[in-house]
């Protein structure tokens, strides 16, 4: 089969990019998802605060998802759902396997909008007894939104940032009593509003300065080990279900196997101010290239790669894509995109994303390229949480001088 | 792994045989210790019952993975000496292997160490290559076995955990064996209880021998680290432990391990933070790349080591009884080649032995390696049966149709974990984030329990 775009992932990304192409005139544009049902994370998100920066309305999680699903079908986009794409027998072309069979998928260009998971327990290397009912917000919410499961006795959400009170939600959904939040940073990383509202509404405290050391419980779970950072005091907190949040990672298995470049910052492809990968024609959006931000900037991302996809598929020869690295220095974890294409766009949204490992109230940011600065901004540093830059300053990069270096000052 | 190997090969014979294990699954004790290395006993104790039954072992397991689709990678082993000291232990090694039998051992200067495995960190001296040391899939193999032997009559009973055992009252020379699901009557015994077996030889006025486990812990790292390990990495053994090693495993991914740590409790398979950080250590040393890819998993098992250094192998004629302890880490190798020989004592020792008809031979497992092709993978079978080519577990690409017809199977899974065993699914990077939960309800759908050949 061939087709004028390949989108791999139908979430948030994914549909408004295919949207976004099919309304610039894009031809043939498939959509290929493993699931059964195209709209990604949000299908299972139960919560409102959908759509906000994208479609300018709040929707829930389900409807979100439907929504673009819709706006896809409408726009002529073909969607196949349940269909895997297993290898890259070319550098476009796709092997795609489902119960009609394995086929090939040729197309002039991809986007890869995978998305991202959180980091089960085994990837944090949690030691201990390794019991069932133990899980990630991902599994918890499907098997209480899409199962209609329930999930009675006590529960201990590991994380303190937006999707761990998510989770508590639906633990609270489900039947569990929720003991607490764990974080092993100072504060909760989420707003102020929530954790004020899990106390208020659920009775449920965050213990911040806590880390988890050891899981405990032979055939079933029994509860954690509990690490006070500040006292070194370690006590036993039983309970039923453990869910570990956030710590996102890109699900960047197709990406790498497509050859494109890694950033080891964010762990995603590395990709230039339009969101295009180390391989030509091969763009990359939402939270594969940023782990995790909400559905809404995702969307707005892969908005922006299909303008800028749309326009490298024109015919003539292809812009040399010379490009500017983009990092970042501790505190500071990773910035997204990674490059500035010289000549090229700003950002989507025109902002740079960042984030920090470290709590910082009234940061500087520098942005400096060998000795010079190119710009300064003032921002508010929580770990988990975004950071944004104003690229305004890219016009200023040199193309010969460089990588670009963003620090704290 | 023992005792499904020596219930198969019983199962050849008019026998009425019950397999009995305490826990919900076969293969689940020492057999989940195990590096999921077939071996070719080229460092075992010359001389030794452990070796000499490691290399017919090895042999025998071979053919019968070939025959039932147990998947098997022969990538050959490198010795690799780090240290002067160790280098100096080379040929003795070499040597030590031709006592063994092993010839095809020989030495691997560091230039071309490094060619063949460019990943490895810098300071390797040289190394010894083993080139028929394997990987095999350590699930599969006692499936195979189990599967086999029921399929030839032979009752498997399992969450059956042995209390006691007495010889019958009335003299039949029967022995009585309480168990928590009822009193077995039976005329032989055999003690392959891995963990537990000085505690069933106790019953049997055994003690020459008491089993003090050794918990060793591995970490799984993820399928896109693979390319970075050709061969099983071993290090120089001590007397202590033959160390930690790194190795590809049959499904793609790459492992470290184990630790070797003595324990009381026998049923203690937790993780411990030192345990991890240790192999962490140790992998940055052999093939630093390694630790900077995602860990898939960690787990902890314990060998039934005991305060011999050879098998326990004894059988006893006027008491019927074979006691089979000891098998340390060598099980899943010498598997075949234990329950040859404790057959043929057995057989020595009285034990009829008269060939049944319509012995079936090995059945055809379900392919979960990585070098062979898997469902979704084949066209024909897509074409034949869509199930599959529905892969629900994505990491692994474990299809619906491989789910269905593991539930259906011959010796179906008890809960999620033995799914897990046999198809992999929710064993891969994400732990189940995206497919533990419709992974999970289809283990209850009615659909599922019909086997193949039916739409879903």
């Amino acid at each position: 089969m061939n087709v004028d775009v390949l989108v791999a992932g139908a979430g948030p990304a994914g549909l408004a990019a295919a949207v976004e192409l099919r309304r610039l005139g894009a031809g043939r544009v498939l959509v290929v998802d493993r699931e059964a049902e195209a709209g990604g994370i949000p299908r299972h998100s139960a919560h409102t605060g959908y759509g906000l920066r994208d479609l300018h309305r709040v929707m829930t999680g389900p409807g979100y998802a439907r929504h673009y699903a819709q706006a896809a079908a409408r726009a002529g986009v073909q969607i196949r759902t349940q269909a895997t794409i297993t290898g890259w027998p070319g550098p476009r072309t796709a092997t795609l396997t489902s119960a009609e069979g394995i086929e090939t998928v040729a197309a002039a260009a991809v986007l890869l909008a995978t998305g991202c998971r959180e980091r089960p327990r085994a990837a944090r290397l949690v030691p201990g007894d390794r019991p069932p009912g133990v899980m990630t917000t991902g599994e918890l919410q499907q098997r209480v939104y899409l199962l209609g499961q329930r999930r009675p006795g006590r529960a201990l959400v590991v994380g303190a940032e937006h999707v761990s009170f998510s989770a508590m939600v639906t633990l609270a959904h489900a039947g569990a009593d929720v003991v607490a939040l764990v974080t092993d940073q100072p504060r909760q990383q989420s707003y102020a509003a929530f954790a004020l509202a899990a106390a208020a509404r659920w009775r449920t405290p965050v213990w911040t300065s806590t880390a988890l050391r050891r899981v405990s419980g032979r055939g079933r779970l029994d509860g954690v080990e509990l690490a006070d950072l500040r006292t070194g005091a370690v006590r036993f907190v039983g309970c039923d279900t453990l869910v570990f949040t956030g710590d996102w990672i890109p699900d960047y298995e197709l990406a790498r196997l497509a050859g494109a470049e890694i950033d080891p910052g964010t762990r995603g492809p590395a990709v230039d101010t339009a969101l295009e990968t180390s391989v030509p024609h091969v763009f990359a959006a939402g939270n594969l290239v940023h782990a995790a931000e909400t559905a809404d900037v995702a969307a707005l991302g892969g908005r922006h790669a299909a303008r800028h996809l749309a326009a490298a598929l024109r015919p003539g020869p292809p812009p040399r894509a010379q490009r500017i690295p983009v990092t970042v220095t501790a505190p500071l974890r990773w910035i997204s995109p990674n490059a500035i294409r010289v000549g090229g766009p700003p950002p989507p949204r025109g902002l740079f994303l960042l984030r920090s490992e470290a709590f910082r109230r009234l940061a500087r940011l520098e942005v400096r390229q060998g000795d010079r600065v190119l710009g300064t901004a003032r921002a508010r540093l929580v770990p988990e949480r975004p950071v944004h830059l104003d690229a305004g300053w890219i016009a200023r990069a040199d193309p010969s001088a460089g990588p670009v270096r963003v620090t704290l000052r | 792994m023992v005792g499904t190997a020596i219930a198969r090969a019983l199962s050849r014979y008019d026998l009425a045989v019950v397999l009995a294990d305490a826990a919900n699954d076969v293969g689940t004790g020492t057999t989940k210790a195990n590096t999921a290395i077939l071996h070719t006993g080229f460092d075992a104790v010359p001389g030794s019952l452990e070796s000499r039954l490691l290399r017919r072992g090895h042999a025998l397991l071979a053919g019968y993975a070939a025959q039932a689709g147990i998947p098997v990678e022969r990538t050959g082993a490198l010795l690799i000496a780090w240290t002067p000291e160790q280098l100096q232990a080379l040929p003795e090694i070499t040597d030590k292997a031709r006592h063994n039998g092993y010839a095809s051992i020989r030495a691997v200067p560091a230039a071309e160490l490094y060619r063949r495995e460019p990943h490895l960190g810098p300071g390797a001296l040289a190394a010894l290559e083993i080139p028929d040391e394997s990987i095999v899939c350590p699930w599969t193999t006692p499936l195979a076995f189990a599967t086999e032997a029921v399929r030839g009559g032979v009752r498997l009973r399992l969450d059956c955990r042995v209390t006691g055992a007495q010889p019958e009252a009335a003299q039949t020379g029967a022995h009585l064996i309480r168990t928590t699901r009822g009193t077995l009557r039976s005329r032989w015994l055999v003690n392959a209880a891995g963990l537990g077996a000085d505690r069933i030889d106790a019953m049997l006025g055994g003690g020459g021998f008491t089993v003090r486990p050794r918990r060793g812990e591995l970490i799984v790292f993820d399928k896109l680290a693979r390319p970075l390990v050709g061969s099983i990495l071993l290090p120089v053994p001590t007397a202590q432990t033959k160390g930690v090693l790194v190795a590809p495993t049959v499904y793609g991914n790459v492992l470290l391990g184990p630790t070797a740590e003595e324990v009381e409790d026998r049923s203690d398979t937790a993780t411990t933070a030192a345990g991890l950080a240790a192999l962490l250590e140790a992998g940055r040393t052999i093939v630093p790349d390694l630790v900077r890819e995602q860990v898939t998993a960690t787990y902890a098992g314990l060998r039934a080591a005991t305060e011999h250094r050879d098998y326990q192998i004894r059988v006893d004629a006027g008491l019927r009884y074979a006691c089979v302890a000891g098998i340390r880490s060598t099980g899943l190798s010498a598997s075949l080649g234990i329950a040859e020989y404790v057959v043929d004592q057995m057989a020595g020792a009285g034990l009829p032995l008269k060939e049944r008809d319509g012995v079936a031979g090995p059945p055809a497992m379900p392919y979960i390696g990585q070098a062979g092709v898997r469902p979704y993978q084949d066209a024909g079978r897509i074409a034949a049966d869509p199930d599959y080519g529905r892969i629900v577990c994505h990491c692994e690409r474990v299809t619906r149709g491989e789910i269905r017809d593991a539930l259906a199977s011959t010796v179906p899974p008890a809960d999620t974990d033995g799914l897990r065993r046999r198809t992999r699914a929710m064993n891969g990077r994400c732990q189940g984030f995206y497919c533990a939960a419709t992974v999970s309800a289809m283990m209850t759908e009615p659909a599922m329990a019909d086997g193949p050949g039916r739409p879903a």
